[in-house]
């Protein structure tokens, strides 16, 4: 999947996988009702992440977490399609709720597992080039980015995430936290993305969550930032 | 300005007495790191806003005031939780320990299984950390749930308080949520609910003033 894939909706990006030989205007009028969100693979195995991520957490987190939000975003986008068909302005508004926060957990998760790689093979290392440089300007240095971001990690009071993003409007970067699943929208393109809700590290650190945040450094695939960053 | 210094209340039973339906390692860990750790940061903040309060130093007392929220709730909510718990072989686990409130519960709800089905839909339905409680609001019954660790506030009495964060559960339940609060039935202690239910809120927090 291209980052330019990832930046249209779950529902576009699901018809395109489904249907990736018609052109993308007709796919954009007809999958709304048809179309379904679906589980993306994972672009390594389960253990690939190991010993920074556990195989068990990884395919816990893919095929039940992230396939539940898939579902409830299913079910929420079909429910409301149900209720503007019948005029039902009052269900219609009760689905945002569940829009918001099965399609941010869709949309999350599929931006994560490509901001992780195995460590060596892609994931790793420091960032390069126009994001290394944007990175020292914004955050000082590499080694600083990663301190604030923790420390917004450790500052989550509840489930949630922290992002580092792209301000789209004078293209610097920043760091941004949301609480539960609600996704980056509006002026921020998320770029990087680290889950700090339980069950993202539970099982390998319990509550050592200091311990996931440190490690997860890791395994994150800057090739996937810099691309999303646009370099 | 003095303040008192919170400490962890100790757990009525031992750490695999709810087994099998919370497991050893959860109540240690829940116990011993999560409640401690919001122990720790509530005295941590008191302390630091004690001195806010002394150099009249308004902003940095508005700051603090999301981290005594938090780990203040995280402590209230905790406290409160463990004495809603029994072992499932005890006289207390019987909702026969609770006569009063199951009456009114069956006036709410139709009946004990009709409560708990209710309860078990709020509980699924947050979206992220928090808690569930069986409330009472003057005479009325009520569920309600909480986002994170924000505690009951105003004038309700907390009767019975679930916790649905993920750290409560997740060693042993996975991502199967519904089967921890199937399981949790089994170890309600219904003696404290009842004394809860009859009793006003300062009742509910004596545990907490216990702990200063």
């Amino acid at each position: 999947m291209s980052s330019s894939l990832l930046r249209t909706t779950p529902l576009l990006r699901a018809g395109l996988r489904a249907r990736a030989a018609k052109p993308l205007a007709a796919m954009a009028t007809t999958s709304f009702t048809r179309g379904k969100a679906t589980l993306p693979d994972l672009p390594y195995d389960y253990g690939a992440l190991e010993p920074y991520i556990s195989g068990q957490i990884m395919e816990l987190h893919h095929s039940k977490h992230h396939q539940t939000y898939v579902n409830g975003f299913n079910a929420a986008v079909e429910a409301l399609a149900e209720a503007e068909a019948k005029g039902d302005a009052k269900t219609a508004a009760a689905q945002a709720p569940l829009l918001n926060f099965h399609g941010g957990g869709h949309v999350n998760h599929s931006l994560f597992w490509e901001n992780l790689a195995p460590n060596g093979k892609g994931g790793g290392g420091e960032p390069e080039g126009k994001l290394l440089t944007a990175i020292n300007q914004d955050f000082g240095s590499f080694e600083n980015l990663k301190k604030q971001t923790n420390a917004a990690l450790a500052g989550i009071q509840g489930s949630g995430w922290a992002w580092i993003v792209k301000d789209k409007a004078s293209g610097n970067l920043t760091l941004v936290t949301r609480a539960n699943q609600d996704p980056v929208t509006g002026n921020f393109e998320p770029l990087l993305g680290i889950d700090a809700w339980e069950h993202a590290y539970y099982l390998q650190y319990q509550n050592r969550k200091a311990e996931y945040f440190s490690a997860i450094w890791d395994v994150i695939n800057w090739g996937t930032v810099a691309k999303r960053f646009g370099q | 300005m003095s303040i008192g210094t919170f400490s962890l209340p100790a757990l009525p039973y031992a750490y695999n007495a709810l087994e099998p339906s919370i497991s050893r390692q959860i109540m240690e860990l829940h116990h011993s790191k999560h409640h401690q750790a919001y122990v720790t940061n509530l005295n941590n903040a008191l302390k630091t806003y004690s001195t806010a309060i002394t150099a009249n130093d308004v902003p940095s007392q508005i700051a603090l005031q999301a981290a005594i929220k938090f780990n203040g709730g995280g402590h209230i909510n905790h406290s409160l939780f463990w004495r809603n718990l029994s072992p499932s072989s005890s006289a207390d686990a019987d909702p026969a320990s609770a006569p009063t409130l199951a009456a009114e519960i069956d006036k709410t709800w139709g009946s004990l299984d009709g409560f708990k089905e209710a309860m078990g839909k709020a509980l699924l339905g947050l979206q992220g950390s928090g808690w569930g409680w069986l409330v009472k609001d003057g005479n009325t019954l009520r569920i309600v749930t909480t986002k994170d660790q924000d505690p009951v506030v105003g004038g309700e009495v907390p009767i019975l308080g679930i916790d649905m964060w993920e750290h409560a559960y997740y060693l042993q339940y996975h991502n199967g949520k519904a089967a921890y609060v199937e399981n949790i039935w089994k170890v309600i202690n219904w003696a404290t609910a009842e004394e809860r239910f009859k009793g006003d809120r300062e009742d509910a927090f004596k545990i907490l003033k216990a702990a200063l």
